[in-house]
């Protein structure tokens, strides 16, 4: 068990950043996920790790010691690949022991041990079968299982759920939660499925374009978007953004968009100094935070009803705003009756509207 | 109409197919029936009385005996194994290491390949074998065999080893394993089957070779099957018919064998891809 440590770590392929000037800190037993959209440079940030990749620069640290230049066997890592990367021509036992092959432990030794493993993972049956042999999510728990078996110091996964299908892939998600948990080791998981971070991690760091935008708790990085980026990414379906403009005179501050009109009452107080006059902003609204109502209010959009899609538990209604589209989660054992082109509302507490730069960037 | 045009298409090409396969197929009857013929001649005959008195005629023959089962099987095998080792070691570096235009070396070997044992070049690689004191030796054949086989021997190899996916050998690296252990526990074992396939083509190619033994090999001691067959020939240069086919069919054993030992044991094919 050991934290992990990023300064100013950079990987560039030629003129690709793939990472950029990333710096982070994991502590010891933390399960964090690296979240971004494909080619953000997650899997790039685990090799860095795994010192599959050399940094081009910056420094790597895990537990008390500098790794940037070891070689991935003196790292003390286990590392579970998308492709579960099992070898076809090794039993099941032989694939989970490998590692300790490698490290010279006799055959009866791996043998026990493999058991062991095997039966915490649930797969002590088919230890004498081939990966060809066996279903994908038990491919996947071969995989874990090799990657425990010398308790290491710190897992890697990178997107380990993405090659099973919906059922068996939210299974495999409490299993890894419970496992990591009962091992209490230092987990860091790449994933592109805000939903799989959400669940699993202690802290999620998002990725765009190399770099790390923000880490903090899901919830924090859920409730408080640092970028209207982050705040698109997580969330399904993802929050609301509508372009308004400020109207700030001395008493009052309002935002105005194409349908609608908000004014800010205390909020101003936020704005002062970060915002002028006239400039055009970025409202955000989480899709759960919008109620439907048939008349106007002073905290509420108007729009035309575009769809409506019942999803059992709740409904997703999309209004036609303007130019853009507005979806709520509506919660309820009956989906809202409305047809569509018809005139609605949707409802919101003012605390829950989120503001952002044109830039992208949060007020506070 | 449609249907006795389609029958008479399968017809005329049955017929045709028939006509290239017996064409084909009659040396090989021959191969099977003259031997075991007293009397054999050039025409496929079914022998009245089938004896082996021709392969003990060839036995006596111990210069033909050794060439097959000593020279033959030195020169033939040194080579396999030489080839073998070579070309998956050489795939493996093609194919994993950084080398830049290392797609351009792999294309250009294989044009080569047919440039080094050509015929054109026996001049040349007979003075250098001469210079290197190789001549009239084992080793000279085997060294001249595998240089002209690597190349496409490599090519081949390039593809099975190309087929393994890198997350094998990252995830083996990660496990702790040191290149050298990666290389013999992941990737040999994956790419055997291509690497039989290159022995046994390896084999068969300098088992069945002429040309280079017959120019760099002097004394009769050490001349392999392919040439000590003209020692059943006459004086005036025409092939004594029966003992010829008893010594071409105990010279085609050895290959049908190595071939179905292989294509039972690896199944034969010349193209990677992971069977799990
Ligand atoms: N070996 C390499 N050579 C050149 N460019 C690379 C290499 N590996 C990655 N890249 C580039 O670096 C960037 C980040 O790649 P990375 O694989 O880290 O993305 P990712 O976030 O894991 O994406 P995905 O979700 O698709 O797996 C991409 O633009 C990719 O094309
Ligand atoms: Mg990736």
């Amino acid at each position: 068990m050991a934290s992990v440590t990023f300064e100013g770590v950079s990987k560039h392929f030629g003129s690709v950043k793939a990472v950029h000037d990333v710096s982070f800190s994991i502590s010891d037993g933390e399960f964090v996920c690296l979240l971004g959209p494909s080619g953000c440079g997650k899997t790039t940030t685990l090799r860095l790790i795994a010192g599959l990749e050399q940094a081009t620069s910056g420094r790597i640290d895990i537990g008390d010691r500098e790794v940037t230049y070891l070689n991935p066997k003196d790292r003390d890592i286990g590392m579970v690949f998308q492709d579960y990367a099992l070898y076809p021509h090794m039993t099941i036992a032989d694939n989970i022991t490998y590692p300790l092959k490698v490290r010279g432990l006799g055959a009866a030794a791996r043998r026990k041990r493999a058991e062991e493993v095997a039966t915490s993972l649930q797969i002590a049956n088919l230890l004498d079968r081939r990966p060809g042999q066996i279903s994908g999510g038990q491919q996947q728990r071969t995989s874990v299982a090799r990657a425990v078996v010398h308790k290491p110091q710190v897992f890697l996964f990178d997107e380990p759920l993405s090659n099973l299908d919906a059922k068996l892939r939210l299974e495999a998600r409490s299993f890894l939660k419970h496992l990591q948990q009962e091992l209490g080791v230092t987990a860091i998981y790449v994933t592109h499925d805000q939903a799989e971070a959400m669940a699993l991690a202690d802290r999620i760091a998002v990725m765009e374009g190399g770099r790390v935008v923000q880490m903090g708790p899901p919830l924090e990085v859920y409730r408080q978007p640092a970028t209207t980026f982050v705040a698109n990414f997580l969330g399904s379906p993802p929050m609301n953004l509508l372009r308004v403009r400020l109207e700030l005179t001395k008493q009052q501050a309002m935002l105005v968009g194409e349908t609608f009109r908000l004014q800010l009452p205390q909020i101003s107080e936020r704005l002062k100094g970060v915002v002028s006059e006239g400039e055009a902003l970025i409202a955000g609204l989480r899709p759960e935070h919008l109620h439907m109502a048939n008349d106007s209010d002073s905290w509420s959009i108007a729009g035309e009803v575009y769809a409506i899609e019942p999803l059992g538990p709740e409904a997703l209604v999309t209004l036609k705003v303007g130019d853009s589209l507005v979806t709520a989660r509506i919660f309820g054992d009956e989906p809202p009756k409305a047809n569509v082109g018809e005139k609605a509302y949707l409802l919101f507490e003012p605390e829950r509207l989120h503001l952002f730069k044109a830039s992208g960037e949060r007020i506070p | 109409m449609r249907l006795v045009r389609y029958t008479l298409a399968r017809i005329v090409f049955y017929v045709t197919a028939s006509l290239f396969a017996s064409f084909f197929t009659l040396p090989l009857l021959w191969l099977a029936f003259a031997p075991f013929n007293e009397k054999a001649a050039l025409s496929v005959t079914v022998p009245d009385s089938p004896s082996l008195a021709n392969f003990g005629q060839v036995f006596k023959n111990t210069f033909a005996v050794r060439a097959l089962f000593q020279n033959s099987a030195i020169q033939a095998l040194g080579a396999m194994l030489i080839v073998t080792l070579f070309a998956t070691l050489a795939a493996y570096a093609l194919s994993r290491a950084n080398i830049r235009g290392k797609d351009l070396i792999s294309y250009g070997l294989v044009l080569f390949s047919s440039v080094v044992t050509g015929t054109a070049a026996m001049v040349p690689i007979f003075l250098l074998i001469f210079r290197l004191g190789l001549i009239n030796t084992h080793l000279g054949v085997i060294l001249v065999f595998s240089g002209g086989l690597l190349p496409a021997a490599i090519f081949i190899m390039r593809d099975f080893v190309d087929s393994i996916p890198r997350s094998y050998e990252e995830s083996a690296l990660v496990a702790g394993a040191s290149p050298w252990r990666i290389f013999m526990d992941i990737a040999v074992p994956i790419v055997r089957p291509g690497m039989m396939v290159v022995a046994v083509w390896a084999f068969v190619n300098v088992w069945g070779g002429f040309l280079i033994p017959f120019i760099l090999l002097r004394s009769p001691e050490k001349m392999p099957a392919a040439v000590a067959i003209y020692s059943f020939y006459t004086e005036a240069g025409t092939p004594i018919i029966t003992l010829t086919a008893a010594y071409s069919l105990l010279y085609t054993i050895p290959v049908l064998i190595l071939y179905l030992f292989v294509n039972w044991r690896y199944g034969f094919r010349f193209f990677g891809g992971i069977k799990s």
